[in-house]
């Protein structure tokens, strides 16, 4: 090989801009900001609005380096599944000491960022999400445990409790029960697509519910869940940020989902894969609905509220 | 491979400092916001421990 060739393909990975911000996880970055938002906005307190769009995106950067860290710990699992392996580290386009770089550099920088744009608190609160995400879940029990996904979980509902201490710079009961809420979504929101993604978490030899415990066990777990978390947003509708308008948006959807859960539980492996887990991919579509459906009927109670409607009152 | 100044390298080069730049203007119009933001604001104080004492 001439070094005329070896220089060609060097060049030819060499990343775009674009591959940069792939590292960020744009699509969890939306959740992260749309969550975020919200919790801002229902907080009970007015905040300046440059003030408050500095805080989302300093809290959505924070979110972008957890992803960084987390790509560039996954880089061999990610060169494995058929999801991942496209992503920037595997494909080759970015090293993984990059990754890290840029990881840790928007980590440091949006936490003392947000810290100063909002209060200390809220600062805090960002330094322990990415410190969660990437060394709790990522590092220790994502290849640990069959309930990682619980776990892990609790990182993507983290946002809309950092946007309502950005606002307020205290704690409080009602980021909490949204924070409860993401945090019951995600297993069976990832279960879902543990089922349909067959081979993908078992070739990474990660200890997903699905390859531990069987996927029978795992459709049993999806319908608890969605009736655990039924219980729990229809219930929220009660509270500060709730309304009649939000108690309907929850009724509607928790029953869909339930109904979901359940038609994934009555079914078996052939069944599923007689239609290419048609069921399956439905509700995994249905529970992305599910989640911006709940936050946005908050926001609008939220709305409501300050033109004197909405809410019980 | 000969690289010449329209390669599609450049492209991808000049995209990635165009997006450098992008993301440094913005940052720098996001601090300034702030810091009028901050300053203007009725509550402003130098510091905590001013604020106690």
């Amino acid at each position: 090989m001439s070094d005329a060739s070896y220089n060609s393909n060097l060049y030819e990975n060499e990343a775009s801009f674009g591959d940069y911000f792939a590292l960020l996880k744009p699509r969890v970055m939306s959740l992260v900001v749309f969550t975020a938002l919200v919790g801002l906005l229902a907080a009970p307190v007015s905040v300046h609005p440059v003030v408050g769009f500095s805080a989302i995106l300093f809290i959505a950067v924070g979110g972008g380096a957890s992803g960084a860290l987390n790509m560039w710990w996954d880089a061999d699992i990610d060169r494995i599944m058929l999801r991942t392996k496209n992503r920037p580290i595997p494909a080759g386009k970015v090293r993984p000491e990059e990754a890290l770089a840029i990881g840790l550099t928007l980590a440091g920088f949006s936490v003392v960022m947000l810290a100063l744009a909002t209060n200390l608190l809220a600062g805090a609160m960002l330094a322990f999400t990415i410190f969660y995400y990437v060394v709790v879940y990522s590092m220790w029990l994502k290849r640990s445990t069959p309930q990682n996904i619980v776990i892990g979980g609790a990182a993507g509902a983290f946002p809309p409790v950092i946007g309502w201490i950005a606002a307020t710079g205290s704690m409080s009961f009602e980021p909490w029960l949204m924070f409860a809420i993401v945090l019951m979504w995600t297993p069976p929101h990832f279960w879902a697509l543990a089922l349909f993604m067959r081979s993908d978490y078992d070739d990474a030899g990660i200890p997903m519910l699905t390859v531990t415990h069987g996927r029978r066990v795992t459709r049993v777990h999806i319908v608890v869940y969605t009736i655990l978390l039924a219980v729990l947003a229809i219930g929220a509708a009660f509270s500060s940020f709730g309304g009649p308008l939000y108690l309907a948006v929850a009724v509607v959807l928790n029953a869909m989902f339930i109904w979901g859960g359940i038609k994934i539980w009555r079914r078996d492996e052939d069944m599923s894969e007689a239609d290419n887990f048609a069921v399956e991919r439905k509700f995994f579509r249905l529970s992305l609905w599910y989640l911006f459906a709940h936050f946005s009927a908050i926001l609008v109670e939220v709305g409501l509220h300050s033109y004197g409607l909405g809410g019980w009152a | 491979m000969s690289l010449k100044p329209t390669h599609e390298l450049h492209h991808r080069r000049f995209g990635r400092n165009l997006g450098v730049a992008l993301v440094l203007a913005a940052l720098i119009a996001v601090i300034f916001g702030l810091t009028v933001v901050k300053v203007t604001s009725n509550g402003f104080q130098f510091s905590n421990a001013e604020e106690q004492g």
